[in-house]
């Protein structure tokens, strides 16, 4: 089973994001980028899907800009086989990616996608469920554990209120949830070897895909700073301002 | 000329910054409260960092380390800086000196250091010989085929922990144009040795649970196999195998003064008097300032220094300056942290003490700050001079 992961490069979940002074974005100059933490787990799952022997190649593909290129080789340094750049120097929107996803896995007759549920950055949560509409596949989102069954997948997904276990037929498209893995330290031999593995480079235009914006952003701000709390007296003025004041009892 | 790391090195600064964080942090707390790291602790790290194939990472691929060139082992030092000196001596870099055993003797020091399974020490300081190695008490004597060494040795690092000790012995002296010279040769000596003894060292004021230990030889009878390198050879091996290692000092230095750094900015931007942060007051904001400053130079200097031996360009004054100004730069900063956090940079239950403790010895051990100038100077004279 051929087994592709996009992944995503966004900045890094320990740096504090700031606003442009231009309200256009936020700011991406000088700040620490890495693997979309979602990502990761997605990579994780190929590789020891891979290991189990139920992968029988497991290809990563990034959608971006020339620096994308240093998170598929993260991604290979992890256990993936090869990787797959689609270069887009201008912005992609989660339509977009998936209809380049669609045509890369279309290339490449892949089996399997499996990826992370969301990125961090726009948290759209839309990507996968694009692709799986596009592709015709069966999906499974938000889940935490899967495992082979004959002529498919059983795959436990995190809802609202408790845990759904869904089978589904192969091909499929499936986004992984935080508790599905913890990913592995990339390993000495596996960071050495990275170097080596192939990384095809293609454009949107190579794959016959229109990747231009269809939404506009007005504008980014810096969400409104928390205001101090007030402090009570007493419990009978407390219950006196969630009464009449905040209006929740 | 380019600054940037490779994307190889960024993984490997990744990778062992990850790991230290998660896996070493955590364990650091106890490891000061009890002063001792327990074995099976220890095993169960060197078992990690084997599965994630960065045991012996300085090692040559050929002898099955992972073959790192200078810089980018030097980076894996930084980021081990950070972590406690008692953890991460689990995490094994078996000394360089070991590649120059000989094939039999790669079978059983080299080749099982490389995998874990046996530990290594290195012993030159003597009560009477510190600074000035060469004058050494320690005597091996020959004894037909075998040798015979009695003296004894003090502040070897790990020596608890390890299954042999590498031992500079005098095996004669000879005359010279200056003077007799002391002969040196080393040897390596299981810990099983008769005559041999290891006993617990000093307490030290830095890197709890990091020990040290006095190493005696009382008619310790080793064979001419247990030699490494031949008779009069051992300052040879010293210069050629170990000048290199006082930049791993330099190297922990630098990644300990960034955790450092990073605890006090934060501290700084936090802590409140007088109505608003502290690092607003030119006083500690100046600190913040001249800090990152200097850990940046400290950095860019040791790089510099590990990239020349890459290189096979002249690097000893190079190494010198950088051990000197890494570790001079670790003590100031850490007493700058004390003073920015106040009296919580004194208590044990914040970690900025400790820094400030640890980082005593790092002017001290490979090498004092006034043998790196003496290093520097004679360089700088012998360029200048006729
Ligand atoms: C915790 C710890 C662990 C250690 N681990 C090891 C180990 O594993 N193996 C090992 O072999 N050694 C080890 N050492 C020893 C260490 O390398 C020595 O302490 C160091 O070389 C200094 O020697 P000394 O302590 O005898 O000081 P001394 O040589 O007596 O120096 C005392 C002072 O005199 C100064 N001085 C000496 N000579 C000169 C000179 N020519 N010019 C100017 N100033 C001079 C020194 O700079 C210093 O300030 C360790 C030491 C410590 C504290």
């Amino acid at each position: 089973m051929k087994v592709l992961v996009p992944v995503k490069r966004v900045i890094d979940a320990n740096v504090k994001v700031r606003v442009k002074a231009d309200q256009t974005g936020v700011e991406l100059t000088n700040v620490k980028m890495a693997m979309n933490p979602f990502c990761e787990i997605a990579v994780e799952e190929a590789v020891r899907m891979k290991e189990a022997g139920t992968a029988t190649e497991v290809i990563v593909v990034s959608a971006g800009a020339q620096q994308a290129q240093e998170t598929i080789r993260t991604g290979l340094a992890m256990g993936a086989d090869r990787g797959i750049l689609i270069l887009s120097e201008a912005s992609l929107e989660p339509l977009a990616v998936a209809k380049l996803l669609k045509a890369v896995v279309e290339k490449e007759s892949a089996d399997m996608v499996l990826m992370g549920k969301q990125a961090i950055d726009g948290d759209n949560n839309q990507t996968g469920q694009m692709l799986a509409a596009l592709l015709g596949w069966p999906q499974g989102t938000f889940v935490s554990k899967i495992e082979k069954a004959d002529g498919g997948l059983k795959v436990t997904r995190e809802v609202d209120g408790g845990l759904e276990n869904v089978a589904l037929k192969l091909p499929a498209v499936v986004t992984v949830d935080l508790r599905l893995n913890q990913p592995r330290y990339a390993s000495l031999p596996n960071i050495m070897k990275a170097k080596k593995k192939q990384i095809d480079t293609m454009t949107p235009e190579d794959l016959g895909v229109d990747a231009s914006p269809r939404l506009t952003v007005l504008k980014v701000v810096e969400p409104p700073a928390r205001k101090a709390g007030v402090k009570v007296a007493d419990v009978a003025e407390l219950i006196d301002k969630l009464k009449n004041e905040a209006k929740v009892i | 000329m380019d600054f940037a790391l490779n994307h190889e090195q960024q993984l490997v600064v990744e990778t062992v910054r990850a790991f230290v964080e998660s896996e070493l942090y955590p364990l650091e707390a106890e490891v000061e409260r009890t002063g001792v790291v327990p074995p099976e602790l220890g095993r169960e790290i060197q078992a990690k960092v084997k599965a994630l194939g960065f045991y012996a990472p300085n090692i040559p691929e050929e002898w099955g380390g992972g073959g790192l060139d200078h810089l980018t082992f030097t980076l894996v030092e930084r980021e081990l800086g950070r972590a406690a000196m008692a953890l991460t001596v689990w995490w094994g870099r078996p000394s360089n000196i070991l590649c120059a055993c000989n094939d039999e003797q790669k079978q059983r020091y080299l080749l099982p250091c490389v995998a874990g399974e046996r530990i290594d020490c290195l012993a030159i300081t003597e009560p009477g010989a510190g600074s000035d190695a060469r004058n050494l008490a320690t005597v091996a004597r020959r004894d037909g085929s075998d040798w015979v060494l009695n003296g004894s040795k003090h502040f070897i690092s790990h020596a608890d922990i390890a299954d042999f000790a590498i031992v500079f012995a005098a095996t004669g002296e000879d005359a010279t144009a200056k003077g007799p010279r002391k002969r040196i040769t080393c040897f390596l000596i299981d810990r099983d040795t008769a005559g041999f003894e290891v006993r617990p060292g000093y307490a030290t004021v830095s890197h709890r649970g990091y020990h040290n230990s006095v190493l005696s030889f009382d008619d310790c009878r080793v064979p001419a196999a247990q030699m490494l390198g031949d008779e009069g050879q051992g300052l040879e091996i010293m210069n050629t195998w170990l000048y290199a290692t006082r930049l791993t000092v330099a190297a922990m230095s630098v990644g300990r003064a960034r955790r450092v750094f990073d605890l006090t900015a934060e501290w700084a931007a936090t802590r409140r008097q007088f109505g608003r942060p502290i690092g607003e007051f030119q006083g500690t904001g100046f600190k913040l300032a001249d800090m990152i400053t200097e850990i940046d130079a400290a950095d860019w200097l040791t790089l510099a220094a590990a990239w020349a031996l890459d290189q096979d360009l002249p690097a000893n004054r190079e190494i010198a300056s950088a051990k000197l100004y890494a570790t001079e730069m670790l003590g100031r900063a850490t007493d700058n942290a004390v003073q920015v956090f106040g009296g919580m940079g004194l208590v044990d239950e914040m970690p900025i003490e400790r820094f400030w403790r640890d980082a005593r010895v790092e002017r001290i051990w490979d090498g004092t700050s006034e043998i790196q100038r003496h290093i520097i100077a004679r360089a700088i004279l012998r360029e200048h001079g006729e």
